[in-house]
């Protein structure tokens, strides 16, 4: 099957779906691929670099929709690009059905069948194929650079001659994949971090980072399915926002990544909370996309109000262009390999597997969006099968239990009945024996077992003594087997003294 | 030498013995234990040739020195990757000691002993070659599985129950002819050659002889088939298992010779034998009979889960940065490890990574390797220092704090589904549980199942990383990356 890439129209869109890297990789799939001219430019790769791994180029947009069995891009397609998806052809790329229900009806009626890279199901093995996370990472991480890069003052706090810095102090709102990314930016660049969320499962995952979580006094858990927040109740949220009064009357700089699958964003910024701000302070929000967590974000636009800059860009990766389109071409790599499961350039859609169900959103003109809801959340880990399994102990009935008592119980009195009196003082030292035996050894340190086994051995060649007694016995053939026993027997002392001694002369400190 | 004073030797070599083994508690100690163990043991064997019943020295002393010399050339070259069969080989030599000492007991015709006194003396000279048989044939076996002259997948025969339980029976069936036609009280047989009237006087029914030379062949067989229907996974239960039946020989043939110290030492080194085998079999969670009744796995109840899902294989150069951006890592070694002679590789890394600074542990599941404490012995031989090799109990509390951990050819011991998976053969076997840890490194030689042929879900674990190829090897490329 051949795998289309176009060149993204949307205005301000820099990423390109596949990299010649994650190219390579696919054709190794079976599949050949090939581009839109100038597709890759913005991510600063060039044509010549795909084509040096094997991928067509091919002159403009139509040649490639029309060639292309499967197109891959990165944003939703635009209503021409729709126009020109094939009859019944493929499409992978964000999609997000909730929020285009138009767009959703117009490539059902292409017959077409449609892999929305924002539905990959949130579980462990598809996490490779996760390109919202990866994306995510990309925009955590620009944040704290666009915050840097409109904000008057160090991150890192120092003592200079010319006087103190203080360090920047950094809030953010929501740790999920991106807010733990701007976390770990801020961090790394010396700001004294705090965040918040509404998960407290992400309470250690934000300690582990180093920031501060801010703890919410208040008894209400805010994981819904799929690792995903909720809307919280009134109450929780009123709580929040006096939280939030109070930390932006202190903090330099908040990054807001809070958002709720299939809704606008929840306004948690309010216009008095920003006018509370320090002057020159600066808030990047991250779900400007969506609305925005504050009341005066501009989609799209820097704006400065009250005295704070307030950051709407919605393609944070498109400014890491390169960077992100690595990113997600491997992830769509990886959704490839998952549908090609026998390697031969040919995709299947097996709606049995869960990773598939759930990322496509439109199969063969019928629109399966939403799937069946994941049947594991991936974010409490506490939850997964990890308890021991505890088998209950049968109930051992009395008899069984008092059964080898009994046994040897009755073995003793035979033994005592039948036996001579001579032989009885030999089984008393021989009891004896064994009860020092027990407690002896039970002390043995594990790592010693080997020397122990060795020395045992070497001890166990005690038999010699009996071979001994019996050397000097008039009949040859006995004095000829005691003999070779004597011999073998030696072989037991000697070797297994020796490599005793051998092995615990390793055993060093 | 007096009577007693031979007794009172045998108390010294008996004391000596005790502390040898107690010497073995802890490190420090355990050289002062082997001392003590060599030191009874000249004790017992000065005092019995001194005691008078002793002459012929000379046949002694020839034996003595060839027998020592060939341990000491033994003990001398063998590998510490080789330790187990040594000892399997050495617990065959008291077997076969055993047996020998037991007929030449019955051909020895001087113990003048009568009435019940006899019967039990017979008994105890069938029980002794019995107990013998079994442990030199089922070591002979054991060390042909653990050096690999034999496949180590257990061989399992047909109603292999049954043929057991008809070997015991006939066993205990020739006993009693044995007993029977051996009780014929001094009343000897003549035994003449055909055609001529000179017949020489024996004090033994030779009946009875072959009776003793059937059941042998029986114990022989049971050793062999005993052995070869246990899986290589469980060798750590055999070994340690045949160790305790080369005690009960011995103990046995004290009682054939009324001699204490052989009873005392045999009963010492018996349920040492014994003890470790019970501590292995809890380390896998399985019962004692059923490693005895050998085959692997195959009584367990429902289909174990599959294991599916996708590894994530590492290259040399890669591990060698997740060490070196690791503050805690620990290694935890199996028979891979062994087989590889990966072990001075191991340290050479271990002591690169503690130099800068890194803390670096190993971590030793009881049944690792093919006898118990095999990996320690190892890893003393490489030198690491035995006190940051810790035992499954110290270490699996503390995972959570583990950066990386680097798996060396072991797999069983590190299974999650011992946990999880309540079909699985090895369930409820305790694990190593490095999973908990950040990331962990496999190495291996490929994606076969363990000896046990289990699936290991932590090789597609998301925090687990597959560095395929021989453990040497890679280590090697590990260490290299590591300096350059």
């Amino acid at each position: 099957m051949k795998i289309g890439i176009p060149k993204e129209i949307h205005s301000g869109e820099k990423r390109v779906a596949t990299t010649p890297d994650a190219a390579a990789q696919i054709i190794k799939l079976g599949f050949s691929v090939c581009i839109e001219s100038g597709a890759g430019l913005n991510a600063d790769i060039s044509d010549a670099a795909y084509q040096a791994v094997g991928v067509e180029v091919l002159p403009d947009a139509a040649a490639l929709w029309r060639e292309a069995d499967i197109v891959m891009k990165v944003r939703a397609p635009e209503p021409q690009e729709v126009d020109l998806l094939r009859e019944g052809g493929r499409l992978i790329s964000f999609i997000w059905p909730a929020q285009q229900p138009e767009l959703m009806d117009k490539l059902a009626a292409k017959n077409a069948t449609v892999l929305a890279m924002d539905s990959v199901p949130r579980m462990s093995r598809a996490q490779k194929c996760d390109a919202l996370s990866s994306m995510a990472n990309i925009a955590g991480y620009r944040a704290i650079i666009e915050a840097a890069q409109h904000f008057g003052r160090f991150f890192t706090g120092q003592i200079t001659a010319a006087g103190k810095i203080p360090p920047a102090k950094v809030l953010v709102i929501g740790a999920g994949v991106a807010g733990l990314a701007a976390i770990g930016t801020a961090k790394g660049m010396g700001a004294i971090v705090r965040s918040f969320d509404t998960r407290p499962e992400v309470k250690e995952q934000i300690e582990s980072m180093d920031a501060e979580f801010l703890m919410l006094d208040f008894k209400e858990e805010g994981g819904g399915t799929g690792g995903y927040a909720k809307t919280m109740s009134p109450e929780f949220i009123a709580a929040e926002m006096a939280l939030f009064a109070e930390q932006a009357k202190e903090v330099d700089i908040i990054v807001t990544t809070a958002l709720i699958p299939g809704r606008p964003a929840p306004k948690l910024i309010t216009a008095d909370m920003v006018a509370s701000m320090k002057a020159g302070s600066v808030i990047v929000d991250l779900a400007a996309e969506q609305g925005g967590n504050c009341e005066l974000t501009e989609k799209d636009a820097v704006v400065v109000k009250h005295g704070v800059t307030i950051i709407g860009y919605s393609n944070l990766p498109s400014r890491l262009a390169n960077q992100s389109s690595q990113l997600y071409s491997t992830n769509l790599r990886h959704l490839l390999t998952e549908l090609c499961p026998k390697k031969d350039g040919v995709i299947i859609v097996n709606m049995e597997d869960e990773v598939i169900r759930g990322t496509t959103v439109i199969k063969e003109g019928k629109i399966t969006w939403p799937p069946p809801p994941p049947t594991l959340s991936a974010a409490p880990k506490t939850a997964a099968p990890t308890a021991p399994v505890a088998v209950a102990p049968e109930p051992v009935s009395p008899l069984k239990a008092l059964l080898p008592m009994l046994i040897a119980g009755l073995v003793l009195f035979a033994v005592g009945a039948t036996a001579p009196e001579s032989f009885m003082t030999h089984f008393t030292v021989f009891v004896l024996a064994c009860f020092i035996g027990y407690q002896v050894i039970w002390n043995v340190s594990p790592s010693l077992h080997t020397p122990l086994m060795s020395v045992t051995n070497a001890i166990s060649g005690i038999i010699v003594i009996g071979a001994l007694v019996q050397i000097s016995a008039p009949d040859t053939i006995v004095s000829t087997l005691a003999g070779f026993a004597i011999l073998i027997a030696s072989i037991n002392i000697a070797g297994g003294f020796l490599v005793t001694r051998r092995m615990l002369e390793m055993f060093r400190k | 030498m007096s009577h007693s004073l031979v007794t009172m030797s045998y108390i010294v070599a008996t004391i000596l013995f005790i502390l040898s083994l107690s010497g073995l508690s802890n490190q420090e100690t355990a050289r002062k234990g082997n001392y003590y163990g060599m030191m009874g043991m000249a004790i017992a064997i000065i005092a019995t040739t001194l005691s008078g019943s002793v002459t012929s020295y000379v046949v002694l002393i020839v034996a003595m020195l060839i027998g020592g010399s060939i341990g000491y050339r033994a003990a001398s070259k063998v590998a510490m990757t080789q330790m187990p069969e040594l000892v399997a080989i050495m617990h065959s030599l008291v077997g076969m000691a055993a047996v020998v000492v037991g007929y030449a007991n019955f051909l020895d015709t001087h113990s003048g002993l009568m009435g019940v006194e006899k019967t039990i003396h017979e008994l105890e000279i069938y029980i002794g070659i019995l107990i013998g048989a079994v442990t030199f044939s089922g070591s002979v076996i054991a060390f042909c599985k653990l050096s690999e002259r034999i496949s180590g997948k257990p061989l399992l025969l047909p109603a292999r129950h049954w043929l057991n339980l008809t070997v015991l029976i006939s066993v205990v069936l020739l006993g009693y002819f044995f007993l029977n036609f051996g009780h014929a009280d001094a009343e000897y047989f003549r035994v003449c050659e055909t055609g001529t009237h000179n017949c020489t006087e024996v004090g033994y029914s030779p009946i009875a002889l072959i009776i003793l030379f059937i059941m042998t062949f029986f114990a022989l067989l049971f050793g062999v088939h005993m052995v070869m229907a246990i899986g290589g996974a469980d060798m750590p239960v055999v070994v340690s298992m045949l160790n305790s039946y080369s005690g009960w020989a011995a103990a046995a043939t004290g009682f054939m010779l009324n001699n204490d110290l052989l009873i005392v030492t045999g009963a010492l080194v018996g349920s040492s034998g014994a003890i470790l085998s019970y501590i292995m079999c809890r380390a896998m969670n399985r019962h004692f009979l059923s490693v005895i009744a050998g085959g692997f796995g195959t009584a367990s109840g429902g289909e174990a889960a599959a294991i599916e899902g996708e590894v994530q294989p590492i290259e040399a150069e890669e591990t060698a940065s997740v060490l070196l951006a690791a503050k805690n890592i620990i290694i935890i070694p199996g028979y891979g490890m062994a087989v590889a002679q990966a072990q001075h590789t191991v340290y050479e890394i271990t002591k690169l990574l503690r130099d800068k600074g890194k803390k670096v542990g190993f971590g030793i599941h009881p049944v690792a390797g093919r006898m118990p404490g095999h990996m320690n012995v190892l890893l003393a031989e490489a030198k690491v220092p035995y006190d940051i090799v810790f035992e499954m109990d110290e270490i699996n509390e503390d995972w959570g704090k583990v950066d990386v951990s680097i798996v060396i050819g072991a797999n069983d011991i590190v299974n999650p589904s011992a946990i999880t998976d309540p079909n699985s053969p090895i369930a409820g076997m305790p694990v190593l549980e490095c999973w908990k840890g950040e990331t962990t490194i496999v190495l291996k030689r490929s994606m076969a199942s363990g000896y046990a042929g289990v699936g290991n879900p932590l090789f597609v674990m998301d925090n687990t990383r597959m560095l395929f190829g021989d453990a040497n090897v890679t280590m090697q490329a590990v260490l290299k990356a590591l300096r350059g």
